[in-house]
């Protein structure tokens, strides 16, 4: 069994997002950048799976759709486990450009499993997944938080309202996955930030893909007021605070 | 002038810093309220290649290089210096001396093991009456033919307990002074060797320091290092490497400070305002960072050095008296940033103010990096 493992290379969390003074694109400038962090519980839980059975699985390959200084982050996910890369050489435009980069660049290949997390960090989205199901006619089960394979068997638990359900799935299918999925992220060893330089990144040249929208302008959220703080014997001033000024109650 | 990171380099400092931040830091100030070794970091950190991160992957090391090695005492020393200089002591002292002065077949036995971190090394150099002295060693390691017979005590020794590989500084051959000292590879539970309590010190409480008493110890002769004599230039040689990590350390210790003052000072207000925009609190971060990003360029300049092949003493004790100094004033500024909270342990700040002290003091203090700074200059100039 295969496996692709859907890789975001997104600002690093603590990023304070800054925009262009037109206010049209995201200033990028002195960005670190990092493995979403959903796509990153999604590796570690493919790397646990190849790591329990390791004759069931027999490859973990990452994949994104970025240009060549989304390179460093692909080599975090080789050096964390993963066993080659491919990057599709393109920017993101929307959710389906990069689901129908990714199709094109694995029509050739034979995966099984398709992990995808459910957004991304940045954009939020939570669209690539189910798109990138659709555009390979795949099954897909979306809000996956555990998964664990038997034989050609993928059990998977999702939350929902209220509880927790269990499904049973085969393959090939995309699971989109959400926290839960693994519980820290896995953090590269010496070992295997030393071999990550003799994986495998193959770049895939981009194909003509439609986007299907675009970002008209951007907007920062405004500035959080200044905390008050209560006495904790002042009960009246909170009520009244929180009616005349928060006006939540 | 290249003053950019390789990706390996900065993946190796997130790996470091991701482990500190994330799990290092769940019971730091636990462990050091009540002087609990780190066992599980330990076991975390070897696993993922930091305790042997120096050592040639052909004896299960990392292979990384000594810039990486700071990159990460650093991340490490923001959180725990407690768990760091286990690190520090293991990495640069016990398996550096090993692999580049022992022989085949040690390096087989003994460094193999202390690489992969599933046998933790000590460094016996000092003794109750010899510490920056260490051509006084006490010790002695009596030559009976086929066998040393080990005798003394060993002061202030990181790993003290938790070692399972000694290597010993000790006396064969008193006449010859320091020119008579050998180094001698020990398995921690040979018969005739009784480690003292737990010593309860001020900072680092978590690691695992103890007097080590040596009673008729015998140690097989193909346990020593080099040429017979060879134990004082073996230590003073491998200590000029550990500098580099203990200097790192205090850098990490200075900037883990440093990261912390600058959050608060954003966050507290007074009159009216955040803390960070009184001149007076402003003035000092400046200080801080400018002081922090010197000692940085001397630990990652002597780093350079020795991954270069180049002569790196003069650097190395440079870098380690500069961010050993710096580590005590930065930290005491970021108590005094954080106020009255500064004072206490939820803040963490004190505790690498306890921490920062220890770095003016061990692997040579700073008075012995001013001798060898200054007998350098005077023999260059």
């Amino acid at each position: 069994m295969n496996i692709l493992v859907c890789i975001s290379n997104v600002p690093d969390t603590t990023t304070r997002i800054k925009y262009t003074t037109d206010q049209k694109e995201v200033d990028y400038s002195g960005v670190q950048w990092i493995i979403n962090p959903w796509d990153e519980l999604a590796l570690t839980r493919a790397i646990e799976l190849k790591e329990a059975n390791p004759a069931l699985i027999q490859k973990i390959t990452a994949i994104t759709v970025g240009k060549a200084d989304a390179e460093p982050t692909l080599r975090k996910a080789l050096a964390c486990g993963a066993d080659d890369a491919i990057r599709v050489d393109a920017s993101g435009v929307d959710s389906f450009y990069t689901a129908s980069q990714l199709t094109n660049a694995i029509k050739d290949e034979s995966f099984d499993l398709i992990l995808c997390g459910i957004e991304s960090s940045d954009f939020n989205g939570a669209a690539v997944g189910g798109m990138l199901a659709e555009l390979l006619d795949w099954p897909s089960v979306s809000a996956v938080s555990s998964v664990n394979i038997e034989n050609e068997s993928v059990k998977v638990t999702r939350e929902i309202d209220g509880g927790k359900q269990l499904m049973e799935t085969g393959t090939p299918s995309v699971l989109i996955v959400q926290k839960g999925i693994a519980l820290n992220p896995r953090i590269p060893s010496m070992r295997g930030i030393m071999t990550a330089r003799t994986k495998q990144l193959k770049v895939v040249p981009a194909v003509e893909a439609a986007a299907q929208s675009h970002i008209l302008t951007f907007a920062a959220p405004p500035q959080k007021s200044a905390c008050k703080i209560i006495d904790a014997e002042n009960l009246d001033e909170l009520a009244r605070l929180l009616h005349t000024e928060a006006r939540v109650i | 002038m290249n003053f950019e990171f390789t990706e390996e380099q900065l993946m190796i400092q997130q790996a470091a810093r991701d482990y500190a931040q994330r799990d290092l830091i769940e019971d730091v100030i636990e462990r050091d309220t009540n002087s609990i070794y780190p066992a599980k970091h330990v076991k975390a950190l070897s696993e993922l290649g930091f305790m042997g991160m120096l050592v040639d992957p052909k004896y299960d090391g990392g292979g990384m290089d000594t810039i990486s090695y700071v990159l990460a005492m650093e991340e490490i020393s923001k959180v725990d210096s407690s768990v760091s200089v286990i690190m520090s002591v293991n990495n640069s002292l016990v398996c550096y001396g090993i692999e580049n002065f022992g022989t085949e077949e040690q390096k087989e036995k003994f460094l193999k093991p202390l690489a992969r971190g599933e046998k933790i090394g000590a460094f016996l150099l000092s003794e109750p009456e010899a510490g920056s002295d260490a051509t006084s060693q006490r010790t002695t390691a009596e030559d009976m033919g086929d066998h040393y017979l080990l005798n003394g005590t060993k002061n202030w020794i990181t790993n003290g307990n938790t070692a399972g590989t000694y290597l010993v500084i000790a006396q064969t051959h008193p006449e010859k002074k320091h020119k008579g000292i050998n180094v001698l590879i020990v398995d921690r539970h040979s018969p005739g060797i009784t480690v003292g309590p737990h010593e309860d010190k001020m900072g680092m409480r978590s690691s695992d320091t103890h007097s080590v008493m040596f009673n008729n110890v015998k140690v097989p002769k193909e346990n020593r290092i080099g040429e017979d004599g060879f134990g004082f230039k073996f230590a003073m040689k491998t200590l000029d490497g550990g500098r580099i990590g203990i200097a790192a350390q205090a850098l990490g210790i200075a900037s883990g400070a440093f990261e912390r003052a600058v959050k608060y000072s954003k966050e507290r207000k007074a009159f009216g305002t955040e803390i960070a925009n009184h001149q007076s609190v402003a003035f000092k971060l400046a200080d801080m960072a400018v002081k922090i990003e010197n000692a940085r360029n001397l630990c990652l300049k002597a780093a350079w050095l020795k991954d270069q092949g180049k002569p790196y003493g003069y650097a190395s004790a440079m870098a380690k008296y500069y961010a050993a100094e710096i580590a005590m004033e930065v930290t005491t500024e970021a108590v005094q940033i954080h106020g009255g909270y500064g004072y206490v342990k939820e803040y963490h700040v004190e505790r690498l103010m306890r921490e920062a002290k220890l770095t003016q003091i061990y692997e040579g203090t700073s008075e012995i990096q001013k001798i060898v700074i200054s007998r350098q200059i005077l023999n260059e100039f």
